[in-house]
């Protein structure tokens, strides 16, 4: 007997907010890095965008940032909105999946503009 | 009934966790919303960062940083614990690493306002 | 020799009920047990509370004591009440029965659930099963099995109190001492058994149980190694 269908999507859900964390500690560790060495050498907003912007490698890495952290917090918040907030857990799904995509969209529509701002596709 | 059976470390590294996680979760949206706003207009964007240098907002830019780097350390001893063989210090290293490695970030990052 | 007096405070009722404050004389070497009986014999015979062994072998004495689920026969009244006053209460996140009694039928509808029977592959016409004792799978195996279904660990996790259909860390304790036991032969449906939101991946690695097993048993560790198994399985395809 193999596992319930449920519990089947319930295990892989674990593993994409498993795996997703693995990601995004490598784009946080780069992203704050940068974001770090940007303030030290005080750039401005033009600078930025001149270095960052048009670069199709930092558009890549922020396209995989931005998908990841939609992965990973919206199944982090339907265990805490399930388990804290009494919430059935379908109802929970429903919205962390809404949260999830709204959350995806914002961010790739911010990256996409800043891609283009620097002169990207 | 009284909560005395919480009082370990590793129940307040859950309570961190979770507390950042939710922070940090909410926080995202917004960041994306002021980054767009701040690309469709340059003189926006200038205006934004000017405001970044406010004291209050650096202030609370340095606790999310201090959040974020919790979470993420904190969720790395969590990969540890699940994924490596138990061993009792290692998960206490990865929480020593970092905790410092958070301070040196916060320092650099304070340093640069 | 006595030593003075306790203020007792006890849970009388079951779910609605209150707190009844008694007075007992103290002793050296004297158990929360010991304190619970006295309450029984000498003052209120009314007081429903349970116990066997008394010497910390069989854990029916598990109770809440001053907040935390503990066997009370192996608890000193010295290590626990420094100032003379306790609160007992019975265990968390089971249906109180009557005062100091609880009904143990979910712990171990759970226990069932995880799957946590040994499912025998030989007959006695085989031979024995040759295993090392230094074996991999047998150490983890060993190292959980100790466990006597007392109840304490489940009384002290959070994620039981949030979640009613977590099976618990004693239930995946035994589920994974089982799937490291080379004899057995139910591992591919106790691993569906023990996977998803009722099982393994709700663990939060709080280590309630860690703290509170008389015992000394790490089901959070087990439970880890579940995750590993459950994972590894749903990646090849076979969960």
């Amino acid at each position: 007997m193999s596992a319930r269908p449920d519990t089947l999507g319930e295990t892989r859900l674990w593993l994409a907010q498993r795996f997703s964390a693995a990601v995004l500690a490598i784009c946080v560790v780069i992203h704050l890095g940068g974001i770090i060495m940007t303030v030290q050498a005080g750039l401005t907003a033009a600078e930025i965008i001149d270095r960052v912007g048009g670069h199709a490698g930092w558009f890549a890495f922020y396209v995989v940032f931005v998908l990841a952290a939609a992965i990973h917090a919206p199944i982090g918040l339907r265990t805490v909105l399930s388990e804290m907030m009494a919430m059935p857990k379908h109802h929970a799904s429903l919205l962390a999946l809404v949260f999830g995509l709204f959350q995806a969209a914002l961010g790739l529509k911010a990256v996409w503009g800043f891609y283009r701002l620097g002169g990207g596709a | 009934m009284s909560h005395q059976h919480r009082n370990h470390p590793a129940y307040w590294a859950f309570v961190l966790h979770r507390v950042s996680g939710v922070v940090l979760g909410l926080f995202l949206p917004a960041h994306f919303l002021v980054l767009r706003l701040a690309v469709e207009d340059a003189r926006a964007m200038d205006a934004f960062l000017a405001w970044t240098s406010n004291p209050l907002v650096a202030l609370a830019e340095a606790g999310l940083v201090v959040l974020l780097a919790a979470h993420l350390t904190g969720g790395l001893r969590l990969l540890a614990v699940e994924f490596l063989p138990w061993r009792n210090w290692q998960k206490t290293m990865i929480t020593i690493s970092g905790g410092v490695s958070l301070c040196a970030g916060l320092a650099f990052l304070l340093n640069a306002s | 020799m006595s030593t003075g007096s306790l203020s007792v405070s006890v849970w009388r009722g079951s779910k609605k009920g209150r707190f009844a404050d008694y007075d007992v004389p103290r002793r050296d070497r004297q158990t929360v047990l010991d304190v619970v009986t006295h309450i029984q014999r000498y003052i209120d015979p009314s007081l429903s509370y349970r116990f066997s062994c008394r010497v910390g072998v069989c854990g029916s004495c598990a109770m809440t004591v001053n907040g935390r689920a503990r066997w009370t026969c192996r608890t000193h009244v010295n290590q626990v009440a420094a100032d003379g006053r306790l609160r007992i209460e019975p265990l968390r996140s089971l249906r109180v029965i009557k005062d100091l009694s609880v009904d143990m039928t979910d712990f171990f509808d759970k226990w069932a659930k995880a799957k946590g029977a040994f499912e025998p592959t030989a007959t006695r016409t085989n031979d024995l099963a040759a295993i090392q004792p230094g074996d991999f799978k047998r150490r983890q195996a060993s190292a959980g099995i100790e466990c006597i279904g007392c109840g304490v660990c489940y009384a002290s996790c959070d994620v039981v109190q949030w979640n009613s259909d977590y099976l618990g860390p004693a239930a995946l304790n035994r589920a994974w001492t089982l799937i490291n036991d080379v004899r057995d032969g139910g591992s591919r449906e106790r691993l569906a058994a023990v996977a998803g939101d009722a099982g393994c991946h709700a663990c939060h690695s709080q280590q309630g149980c860690v703290e509170s097993c008389p015992k000394h048993l790490n089901p959070t560790a087990s439970i880890a190694g579940l995750k590993r198994a459950v994972a590894w399985a749903a990646l090849k395809g076979t969960l």
